[in-house]
């Protein structure tokens, strides 16, 4: 197995576009080396993209946040203007683990990583985050929603790499928020993850919700129908009670060591209602 | 001289202080020396491969590509460990578990193993080894194994402690049973009866440092083998008696351990690098992976238990009848039996009966964990005593109390009791702020009581006294809980010198005479008794070299405080001689001074404890949280307290684990899903409170300072102390452990529906 640290992006890429075997883009590690102890692991190429500029910065401008594909999810915690714009997204990529696996840990690698159960993702979606990908013919943007594509798989080419994530700017009246599900309180991996994202009028009204959940099906599940209970409405019970129908009948798990369909789609349910709950009180809405 | 160990009650100096432990340092700057930290010059590294499948007849084993593999040095199969155990069954339940013969029993069952000169080799030469299997149906579950149709695991078993004797082979190895009166006439007599079906699942001590070795054998027929063990003495005995070996040549060192609770009593994979070291003419590492851990050592049973209690309403227990069904992995053995014998015997009970039924199933071969088969005997027991006490309106605590045992009180599993713990533990949970505090919402309490054997067994220590009075004790009773800084706080209160003066190893099995293991609880009760019996054996030395000294005769001289002082006024006024005065002149006066002592130390005091819990469950998702928890427990005497309480800590803290996530999930294929800490849950800290502990101390009669053994009782009563706590939170009995988030809220759902 060859190990490279590539100074540039270009350089990064070519190295992926040259090797002959199988090779993974090493950011934080913290799901690659897990897996490089295994028997079934084999690799020609590690990239490891920590060394390129840029990489692990996270730039504010007008339009919104650009935060590099090696920023460890605990300088996520630490950016003051990112966690006031998306609490949601800082909260969801600050469950990943514990505090030791965060400061490595990266939102492009749970991208990336594709698992049905990764923390940041159905945050991210609900956020409308996109990301930047850099390949051999240049730069393409796509939403976050699109990269991962089943368990394990993504749409990005052999040779292509996530160079950030970008968030836009949060509308005035808005409010992300986070929920997962696990039996422990670190160290664990959602059992059920439920993301909310919404901005309100000055009467309290929703004007545009996203509701997606994590954990429930092969990939994230965006669930239109709660998002369509919520707009329009003030957040009331009648509101909370169709947003966790909707949640629980869009839910499609499967049963397994981690929980039972039964038990996911009621979570589901809950946790989308909570999550609602929450985003709704730091849109600045009062029940 | 002969060693008296009865108890004397006396002021103590050094025993009950909270020193710091010796190893601690070595152990937190990463200096201590585990089983994978031990290298030999040339050594090689073993990998075993193990089977895919939780049944199979292995049909053919074609090692002859790895073998050619550059960089291998040796691969073995179970043709190099022939069975040389002589129709011993419980030897050769070792033996097939640590290399799978014709069949494989389990998911992770090792059916080859390679050594090579690095890692990777090892991993080809692996892949590299050909096994045929012919599936054959397995089962894996305790009530389908007892089931008429259920899978044969070995067509060699018949059920014993049966008449007649039973004409077909089962899962089922063995019944057996104790109690004693009339449970019927108990029944009959009774007001209220309770009935309930319980059932545990596998849980793994989930000890941090995996099993590792180093094996060396020597072409002159003597071997070395480090590990990371709990009684290096059996595995020299058992590793010996499957290679062939005397027992003299084989040494066995023990590395410092990184967590055992039970599952390092065992032997797993030493004979292999033994075998695979004997082949390759080199040493060989074998270092297990966490999910070799998982798949191929250590678990506890599952279980299924009937409980029926009956009362009458003034709270008599009138009859007690418990059947326990417990899964021993592929080979027979008495886990059931243990926990048979534990289930009532907090109890004075005038009619009580347990039956214990042992049941083989494809999962891995069952191991000690802490108290075995006691906490889930305990969590029917103790969750039928809740039940009870609701049917007859009682306080839980008054009902115990009314019913517990007592010094005199025959014992449901046949010995009569000394001086006993269980009524002083509840009487403190009855006064404890802890059961009478307020609960919020979606809260509750549970409490549960536990016992406990603990054991002595065959001990041997040496005490060496330097040229410069220091002293250094060798045990063989390998230090899992803090033994090292209680032995040397025995060897300081009865040499009267400072702690800081005695230094305690564990020593190999080359050094020492045979030693049990630790287990049972007996670490520090076994080898303080024969610390106590060695230090005073170096005191009768001492006097008489003082007497030389002196030129007086022995009897006038004293040990009192740390010096030799002449008795009474005919001997003039002598000053004191300090041991380091009289071992400085050992060389005038007869040489090295040591004591030296060899026992079997009996007469481990009976132990019981009292839990309670409160547990907050949000009923939406079924999360529950311990919010508080106490530990009350007998410790006979606590020789250092801050151990003492780290024994009721852990033990609680597994129990709570076992009682809220951990558990063995098996697919339909029978392989184990969940091979891992990501899924296999033990808590971690933010998971739990503070482990509230209370230290009581009735004597044990049969020990000089009245020590019992404490390692083990503290995980008996979690798992009912919680399931009660969850129930009482929810109004909803909670029968299945572990009592997770799926089960609570199919409990509340089912109790909506009706």
């Amino acid at each position: 197995m060859r190990y490279e640290n590539p100074t540039t992006i270009e350089n990064a890429v070519d190295l992926l576009a040259r090797s002959d075997g199988p090779a993974y883009v090493l950011a934080g590690g913290t799901d690659l080396l897990v897996r490089m102890k295994g028997d079934d692991f084999d690799a020609e190429l590690v990239v490891d993209i920590k060394s390129i500029a840029g990489m692990d910065q996270i730039v504010e401008t007008a339009e919104g946040f650009t935060i590099g594909a090696a920023v460890p999810c605990a300088a996520l915690g630490e950016h003051g203007a990112l966690v006031a714009a998306w609490p949601g997204v800082v909260e969801a990529a600050n469950l990943i683990g514990s505090t030791q696996v965060q400061s490595r840990c990266t939102i492009s690698g749970n991208l990336c990583n594709a698992s049905p159960a990764a923390d940041s993702v159905p945050a991210m979606v609900a956020a409308n985050a996109r990301a930047r990908i850099v390949g051999p013919g240049g730069a393409r943007m796509i939403d976050v929603a699109d990269v991962p594509t089943a368990p394990g798989k993504t749409s990005l080419a052999r040779d292509e790499i996530i160079e950030a994530i970008s968030l836009p700017k949060p509308d005035a009246r808005s409010g992300d928020a986070y929920l997962r599900f696990t039996p422990r309180t670190e160290m664990d991996i959602a059992v059920v993850g439920a993301a909310v994202n919404l901005t309100l009028d000055d009467e309290g009204i929703v004007q545009t919700a996203r509701v997606v959940l994590g954990a429930v099906a092969p990939s994230v599940v965006v669930v239109d129908a709660a998002a369509a209970a919520l707009v329009g409405n003030k957040l009331n019970d009648a509101t909370l009670k169709a947003v966790e129908a909707a949640c629980t009948a869009a839910s499609n798990p499967i049963d397994d060591k981690r929980g039972t369909v039964e038990f996911r789609n009621q979570v589901a349910g809950v946790l989308g209602r909570r999550a609602a709950e929450i985003a709704y009180g730091r849109a600045g809405g009062t029940q | 001289m002969t060693f008296d160990p009865s108890y004397k009650e006396q002021a103590l100096k050094s025993v009950g202080t909270r020193v710091l432990r010796p190893d601690g340092v070595d152990k937190v700057t990463g200096r201590a020396r585990y089983g994978a930290d031990f290298n030999m010059p040339g050594q090689l590294v073993a990998r075993v491969l193990r089977s895919p499948h939780a049944h199979a007849r292995i049909i053919r084993l074609d090692t002859s590509q790895a073998e050619a593999l550059k960089g291998v040095k040796a691969v073995v199969t179970a043709a190099d460990l022939p069975d040389l155990t002589d129709g011993d069954t419980a030897l050769f339940a070792i033996l097939d578990n640590s290399m799978a013969r014709s069949k494989a029993k389990y998911d992770g069952h090792a059916v080859a193993a390679v050594a090579a000169i690095n890692a990777s080799v090892a991993r080809a030469a692996m892949k590299l080894i050909e096994v045929e299997y012919e599936v054959l149906p397995h089962v894996v579950d305790v009530d389908a194994a007892v089931a008429p149709d259920a899978p044969l695991l070995d067509d060699t078993i018949f059920t014993t402690g049966v008449d007649p004797a039973p004409t077909k082979p089962s899962n089922v190895a063995n019944r057996s049973e104790f109690g004693h009166g009339d449970v019927d006439a108990g029944f009959a007599k009774s007001d209220v009866i309770i009935e309930r079906t319980y059932k545990t699942e596998q849980t793994h001590q989930g000890y941090i440092e995996p099993h590792a070795c180093v094996a060396n054998c020597n072409a002159d027929g003597t071997a070395d083998l480090w590990v990371c063990t709990q009684g290096h003495f059996v595995y020299r005995q058992v590793c010996a008696d499957l290679l062939g070996l005397d027992v003299s040549k084989l040494r066995v060192t023990s590395s410092e351990i990184g967590g055992g609770f039970g599952g390092k009593t065992h032997v797993w994979a030493e004979p292999v690098a033994l075998a695979l070291s004997r082949k390759a003419g080199r040493p060989v590492k074998l270092v297990m992976t966490r999910e070799e851990v998982f798949r191929a050592s250590g678990p506890t049973s599952a279980t299924s238990i009937d409980v029926k209690l009956g009362a009458t309403m003034d709270g008599t227990i009138t009859s007690a009848l418990a059947t326990l069904r417990y899964t021993s992995g592929p080979y027979a053995d008495a886990w059931a039996e243990t926990g048979a014998m534990t289930s009532f015997a907090c109890y004075d009970l005038e009619n009580v009966k347990a039956i214990g039924y042992e049941v083989v199933v494809n999962r891995p071969k069952v191991a000690a964990y802490r108290a075995p088969s006691a906490p889930m005997a305990a969590f029917a027991v103790e969750s039928a005593i809740d039940e009870l006490a609701d049917a007859i309106d009682m306080n839980s605590v008054e009902l115990r109390i009314k019913n517990a045992a007592q010094e005199g009180t025959r014992s449901s599993y046949g010995p009569v009791y000394g001086p006993i713990g269980i009524g002083p533990t509840l009487d403190a949970a009855k006064a404890h702020p802890h059961m009478s505090a307020p609960l919020g919402k979606n809260q509750g309490r549970g409490m549960a009581c536990g016992f406990w054997f603990n054991f002595g067994g065959q001990t041997c220590s040496d005490l060496n006294i330097g040229a410069d009075g220091t002293v250094t004790i060798a045990v063989g009773t390998v230090d899992v809980g803090g033994s090292r800084a209680s032995l040397s706080l025995i060897a300081a209160e009865e040499l009267g010198i400072p702690y800081e003066h005695v230094k305690a190893i564990v020593a190999d099995t080359s050094s020492l005479g045979y030693n049990d293991m630790t287990d049972g609880s007996r670490g520090t009760f076994s080898s303080s008794m024969a610390t106590i019996s060695a230090a005073r054996n170096a005191i009768k030395t001492l006097r008489e070299r003082a007497a030389m000294m002196w030129e007086i005769p022995v009897e006038d001289v004293n040990w009192e405080e740390g010096f030799a002082k002449a008795a009474g006024p005919k001997h003039g006024n002598r000053a004191p001689l300090s041991i380091k005065d009289i071992a400085a002149e050992a060389g005038n006066t007869g040489g090295p001074i040591a004591g030296h002592s060899e026992l079997v130390a009996d007469g481990a005091g009976v132990s019981f404890g009292t839990h309670i819990c409160d547990v907050e469950v949000d009923p939406e998702t079924g999360s529950t949280r311990v919010i508080r928890y106490t530990v009350i427990q007998d410790a006979g005497k606590a020789v250092h307290p801050a151990y003492v309480e780290g024994q009721y800590q852990g033990g609680a803290v597994q129990g709570i684990g076992w009682a809220l996530n951990e558990e063995y999930v098996y697919g339909e294929d029978g392989r184990l899903q969940n091979p891992g800490f990501l899924d296999y849950r033990i808590p971690v800290c933010s998971d739990l409170p503070m482990i509230d502990t209370q230290i009581l101390e009735i004597p044990n009669p049969n020990h000089p300072y009245g020590v019992r053994g404490v390692g083990e009782t503290s995980i008996v009563p979690p798992l009912a102390a919680v399931a009660n706590a969850v129930s009482d939170a929810m109004n909803v009995r909670m029968t299945h452990i572990p009592v997770s988030p799926p089960r609570i809220l199919a409990a509340l759902n089912a109790q909506a529906k009706e």
